[in-house]
C-alpha cells in the first residue's frame, strides 16, 4: 500500500488498482471548517489534474483535482451528512472517492509522503 | 503575498492579533485577521452564544462640527439626523442623485458634534465627499487616533457591565461617554452581528489594553472577519459593495426603514425623486433572503433564474450560516419573483439547485431593548 500526495495536495492512497483519494491534513486545515462536498458519481472517467470534487469550507469553494486518472467506483456517502469529517480525519474516515486507476504509472511523478511534507514546508 | 502585505495598513491591535495567531488577510487595505485559530464556524457559534470581541480599527470614525451639522448632514443622507436626541445614533446612507447608495453608516448626536462610523474601504471617499458637499458648513475631521472594538453577543452586557455598569442597561442605538478601568472610551450600544452588543472607541494607545482586558473574561473570544460576515449575513445586514452599491437605491435593497418619515416627505436628499418613485410604485428589482435546498452554498455572483430557468436575478452574498445550520443567501430579484417562498433555482457550476426566497432574518435579531 502506497499513499502519495499531489502539489495540489491531494492524496491517493493506492491498494492493487484502487485507489483511494482525499484532500491533505494541511490542506483541510487551509480550508477551515467544511460544509459540503460535491463528489463525483460512481462510474466517471477521471483525468489525471483535472476537476474531480468540490469542497465548500465557510470561507469559499476549492476544486479538488483527480491525483490519477481512473474510473469511479464509489463516493464517501458519510460526507454527504457530515461533512466536517474532512477537518476530523482528512486522511482517514474523511476520503472523498475511490477510483480504478487506468494508468498506474501516473503514480510516480507524485511525491511520497516525506516529499509533500518537505513541499509544504516550503511553501510556508 | 510578503509584498502585498508591506503595502496594508495595521490596526493598532494588529501586534495582538498576530499574538493570538489570526489568520492575516488584505481586507479594504489592512492587514486584518479572518480566523483566528478556534476557526470560523466555532467563532461564529461563540458570538451568538457568548460574547465575541471584532477589532473594526479600520472602519472609519469621523467627527462632524459647524452651525448645523445635522442639517448640513440631511442634504447628503435620507435619515432624520436633526431630529436625533443628543447620545442617540441611526443608520443611514451616503446616496448619489440616482438614489444610488455610496456608503452605509451609523451617524450618533455627540452633543456638541456628529460622531460617524463608515466602511473602511469608503472613508476616503466619504471624507472627501462630505469635504466638497458640505463645503463651509461643516468641518470633517477623520478620527486617525482612534481605534474602535465591537463586543457582540448575548454575554456582552454581562462582560461589559463588569467594567462599565451604565453599559449594562443603555439603550439599544444610544452612546455613553464612559471610563473602561479609568480609560476614557465613547461606547455605543450597536453593532452588526444581530446579536446585543456595544462598539467602543477609544484611543488608538489604549486599545490593546481594553481588548486584552476584554479578552480576558471567560466567556469572550477574538472574533475574525470571517465570522463577522456570516453573522451579518444570518441577521440579513447587507456588507457594502456586495449587497449595496451605487447602482443599487435603498427601496431596491429593502432599506425602506432606513428612510426616515419626516424626510420621505420633505425630501432635501440626493436621488430623492427616484426614491419617491419607487417607494409609491414599487422598485423594478427587490433584495430578498434566498435559502438554497440542501446543505450546498449559493455564493455570491451566482445567477438566480425562475423555474423556466430564466436568470431573474444574482446572488450577492452567500454562504454556510453555522446558527442557521443550512446555506443562506440574499441577492436582488425581479420584483415579480421577490414574494417570500417563490421557487428559484440556482446556478451553481452550471447545475440548477433548488432554492426559494426567504424572509430574512435567517436567524432572529437580538437587540436589547431595555
Amino acid at each position: 500500500m502506497t499513499i502519495k500526495y499531489t502539489k495540489d495536495h491531494e492524496w491517493v492512497r493506492v491498494e492493487g488498482d484502487v485507489g483511494t483519494v482525499g484532500v491533505s491534513d494541511h490542506a483541510q486545515h487551509q480550508l477551515g471548517d467544511v460544509v459540503f462536498v460535491e463528489l463525483p458519481e460512481v462510474g466517471r472517467q477521471l483525468q489525471q489534474g483535472k476537476e474531480a470534487a468540490v469542497v465548500e469550507s465557510v470561507k469559499a469553494a476549492s476544486d479538488v483535482f483527480a491525483p490519477v486518472s481512473g474510473e469511479v467506483i464509489e463516493a464517501n456517502a458519510d460526507l454527504e451528512n457530515d461533512p466536517s469529517l474532512v477537518n476530523a480525519g482528512a486522511e482517514t474516515t474523511g476520503w472523498f472517492f475511490k477510483l480504478r486507476l487506468s494508468n498506474p504509472a501516473e503514480l510516480d511523478g507524485l511525491m511520497d509522503e516525506a516529499a509533500y511534507q518537505a513541499f509544504v514546508e516550503g511553501q510556508a | 503575498m510578503t509584498e502585498a502585505s508591506e503595502t496594508l495598513k495595521t490596526t493598532p491591535l494588529h501586534s495582538l492579533h498576530l499574538e493570538l495567531k489570526g489568520k492575516m488577510v488584505p481586507f479594504a487595505g489592512y492587514d486584518m485577521p479572518v480566523q483566528y485559530p478556534l476557526g470560523i464556524l466555532k467563532e461564529h457559534q461563540h458570538t451568538r452564544a457568548k460574547a465575541g470581541l471584532f477589532d473594526v480599527s479600520h472602519m472609519g470614525q469621523v467627527r462632524l462640527t459647524g452651525e448645523d451639522p445635522a442639517a448640513a448632514l440631511e442634504s447628503l443622507v435620507p435619515g432624520d439626523i436633526k431630529g436625533l436626541a443628543r447620545g442617540r445614533m441611526r443608520y443611514t446612507l451616503f446616496l448619489n442623485e440616482q438614489g444610488g447608495i455610496l456608503d452605509d453608516l451609523m451617524v450618533t448626536n455627540a452633543g456638541d458634534h456628529l460622531f460617524l462610523v463608515v466602511n473602511a474601504a469608503r472613508k476616503d471617499h466619504d471624507v472627501a465627499h462630505m469635504r466638497e458637499r458640505l463645503k463651509g458648513k461643516v468641518e470633517v475631521e477623520l478620527l486617525d487616533d482612534l481605534a474602535l472594538m465591537a463586543l457582540q453577543g448575548p454575554e456582552a452586557a454581562a462582560v461589559l457591565g463588569r467594567f462599565i455598569p451604565e453599559a449594562a442597561t443603555m439603550k439599544f442605538m444610544s452612546c455613553l461617554p464612559a471610563t473602561f478601568n479609568g480609560i476614557p472610551v465613547i461606547v455605543t450600544r450597536s453593532g452588526y452581528t444581530g446579536e446585543d452588543g456595544y462598539e467602543i472607541s477609544c484611543d488608538k494607545s489604549d486599545a490593546e489594553t481594553i481588548a486584552r482586558a476584554l479578552l480576558a473574561e471567560e466567556e469572550v473570544e477574538a472574533i475574525g472577519l470571517g465570522a463577522r460576515d456570516s453573522l451579518r449575513l444570518e441577521a440579513g445586514l447587507c456588507l457594502y459593495g456586495h449587497d449595496i452599491d451605487e447602482t443599487t437605491t435603498p427601496v431596491e435593497a429593502g432599506l425602506e426603514w432606513a428612510l426616515s418619515k419626516r424626510r420621505r416627505e420633505e425630501g432635501g436628499f440626493p436621488g430623492y425623486e427616484i426614491i419617491k418613485d419607487q417607494l409609491a410604485n414599487g422598485a423594478p428589482r427587490r433584495r430578498v433572503g434566498i435559502q438554497p435546498e440542501g446543505r450546498q452554498p449559493a455564493r455570491e455572483h451566482t445567477d438566480i433564474c425562475d423555474a423556466d430557468g430564466r436568470k431573474i436575478g444574482e446572488v450577492t452574498s452567500g454562504g454556510f450560516g453555522p446558527t442557521a445550520s443550512a446555506p443562506v443567501a440574499m441577492g436582488y430579484v425581479d420584483r415579480a419573483h421577490a414574494a417570500v417562498d417563490t421557487p428559484v433555482q440556482l446556478m451553481v457550476r452550471g447545475k440548477p439547485l433548488a432554492g426559494k426566497v426567504a424572509a430574512m432574518p435567517f436567524v432572529p435579531q437580538r437587540y436589547y431593548r431595555g
